[in-house]
């Protein structure tokens, strides 16, 4: 009885939490939707930034009529805000097709380069911070760290260049560029490239949190019952050593993001973010707007779906 | 033994803030004098001096430390003034964002309500996207100049300091000495300048430390895409997308100007965690 009762409140109150961070999610998509049309309207007339430099001023008339730029500026944003929902970024300056399809077509590639970087550097960083954290101050810990401070000191365009001079023009081991027809190969430098830091987080954040860990009363208690030092941490001590790296995810993703922007346009990697500077050195306005709209929204959601996954993993979470 | 391992670990500890002041000193006095160290001006094309080695491979050069770029220009010299023109955006744009989120912080912890409220789902949004986007974009609007490159640099890093400050505030202001002066009927603006601003003071100095670090990578990330230190001016980013192109002829170009900058955020890191130790373990995860 009394279980159930416990049970049930838990759920609600968790249901309620989940509620109140999906609100919190669609404000902070409204608040992003704020952010981009405000810099668009920074330069004065945005007209300038949706159109080539040589478009005659009749047809800027009637653009500016199509985007109610006649009309005050909340009214506007309502006009933008009504496009934006429709997916209507306007067309691209330079393709000459909706800005959306060209940054969903991108998307893809994108997507595969952030899935397998967050794969090998998990992989890796985890075994590091642990063995670390296990063996503190031993000499494995000592060269783990010292790696994962270079780790975090090597700017990721640096990484690139050095892997495609040392791998690629010496070696030649691995094509340098391109995607290839999304062969395995076009993909590992630049997910080593733009892994090294994440890595280096990651081994840093597990082997802290490994350490908060297993000087708790439950590890001691696991050990003091006899249990193998193996089982004391596979089984007690690391499920809750990787929460923070779970809490940490949804920063990473964006970090990884703004990271796969350099990254791609270092190997002309044809996702998000070599379409991004392509953009930028072409002045092609409607489609950053659309990439900055679709990236952060679909940080935010990923977001969302960490807090869920986090609250199915931690029963110690407090719903408020 | 817990007490002997302690001990190590804070003269590890000495060591690394000994280690990483001395190359942070060696930044800035490379970067202030930069005029008086660098054996060249580094504008000066000698376009019969293209390419030219380091110093220790090639006997015949003997002026060029560590090589010439595609355009017979002095590597030692550029970096040097890009190690300049690094420190003074990282500096200045640091300062823009920690002024702007330490105001908004005060506001937002010590105030409550609609300013919180506001302020915060702002740093939600500001955080939602990447910032390399957000800066692009914005060039992207403005064009770009060193001035455009602090502000936006400065706008796109506030979100720390508002968050941080404000949790420290919100503490803070239950604390018996702000509730007794309070009592005495000091005003709120004496209260959050003289009570609680200077109670978070270490902790903004652990992430300007830090946040110094990455603005100096971003500068350097911006420009190396071409939207930030527009050429021919010096920048270690630009001088690493110009030596893109000769990767198979001229490995200095791009080894050196690379390692410079990994040594300043290695120096900054460094110097950052063990000030972070000293003053407040729980900023971990800014």
């Amino acid at each position: 009885m009394s279980v159930t009762g416990v049970t049930s409140i838990a759920v609600s109150s968790m249901s309620g939490y989940l509620t109140r961070r999906f609100v919190q999610s669609i404000i902070v998509i409204i608040g992003i939707s704020i952010v981009v049309f405000v810099i668009s309207r920074l330069s004065g007339d945005p007209v300038n930034l949706m159109v080539s430099m040589d478009t005659p001023e009749k047809y800027r008339v009637i653009l500016r009529k199509e985007l109610g730029l006649d009309k005050p500026i909340p009214i506007q944003y309502l006009i933008f805000l009504r496009g934006a929902l429709k997916g209507d970024f306007g067309e691209s300056i330079r393709y000459g097709e909706p800005a959306l399809r060209l940054v969903l077509q991108r998307l893809p590639a994108t997507l595969r380069l952030l899935l397998f970087t967050l794969f090998w550097s998990l992989i890796f960083a985890i075994p590091i911070g642990i063995f670390s954290a296990i063996k503190r101050n031993s000499f494995f810990d000592l060269i783990g760290m010292a790696c994962t401070f270079l780790g975090q000191s090597i700017p990721s365009f640096w990484a690139g260049i050095m892997l495609i001079m040392i791998v690629g023009v010496y070696l030649r081991l691995l094509p340098i560029s391109g995607y290839g027809n999304g062969d395995f190969a076009h993909l590992v430098l630049p997910a080593f490239t733009l892994g090294t830091l994440e890595m280096a987080s990651f081994a840093r954040i597990t082997r802290s949190s490994m350490l908060d860990v297993l000087n708790m009363d439950y590890v001691q208690t696991a050990r003091s019952k006899g249990l193998s030092e193996f089982v004391v941490i596979t089984k007690h001590a690391l499920r809750n050593a990787l929460i923070p790296i779970v809490t940490m995810l949804g920063l990473h993703v964006a970090y990884m993001m703004g990271g796969a922007v350099i990254t791609e346009q270092i190997f002309a990697y044809p996702g998000v973010g070599w379409l991004a500077v392509q953009s930028i050195y072409n002045r092609d306005f409607p489609i950053i707007q659309a990439i900055v709209m679709v990236v952060s929204i679909g940080i935010v959601v990923t977001n969302f779906v960490i807090d869920i996954v986090y609250t199915l993993i931690d029963p110690r979470i407090r719903y408020d | 033994m817990i007490e002997q391992s302690n001990v190590l670990r804070k003269t590890r500890k000495n060591k690394m803030i000994l280690f990483s002041s001395m190359l942070i000193m060696i930044t800035c006095i490379c970067g202030a004098f930069a005029n008086f160290l660098a054996p060249f001006s580094p504008y000066d094309q000698d376009l019969g001096n293209r390419l030219q080695p380091p110093l220790w491979r090639d006997l015949n050069n003997r002026v060029h430390l560590l090589g010439t770029d595609h355009l017979g220009r002095d590597i030692l010299s550029r970096i040097l003034y890009g190690i300049r023109v690094s420190l003074l955006v990282g500096i200045l744009a640091v300062t823009v964002s920690a002024v702007f989120g330490v105001i908004l912080g005060l506001i937002s912890g010590y105030y409550g309500g609609v300013f919180d409220d506001a302020i915060m789902r702002m740093t939600d949004v500001l955080l939602a996207i990447p910032l390399l986007l957000l800066a692009i974009s914005i060039i992207a609007v403005f064009g770009s100049s060193i001035k455009i490159l602090i502000l936006v640099i400065g706008f796109t890093q506030w979100m720390a300091y508002a968050r941080v400050v404000r949790g420290e505030t919100l503490s803070l202001r239950e604390k018996d000495f702000v509730m007794s002066a309070r009592a005495v009927g000091a005003s709120n603006r004496h209260i959050i300048l003289h009570y609680i601003f200077p109670n978070t003071l270490s902790s903004i100095m652990v992430l300007i430390t830090l946040n110094i670090a990455t603005v100096i990578v971003l500068e350097a990330g911006l420009s190396f895409l071409g939207m930030g230190i527009q050429p021919p001016e010096p920048s270690l980013g630009t001088m690493l997308s110009e030596s893109k192109d000769y990767l198979s002829r001229a490995w200095w170009m791009s080894t050196f100007p690379g390692l410079t900058i990994m040594l300043i955020i290695l120096g900054i890191n460094l110097f950052g965690d063990g000030l972070r130790d000293v003053l407040d373990p729980r900023l971990e995860n800014y």
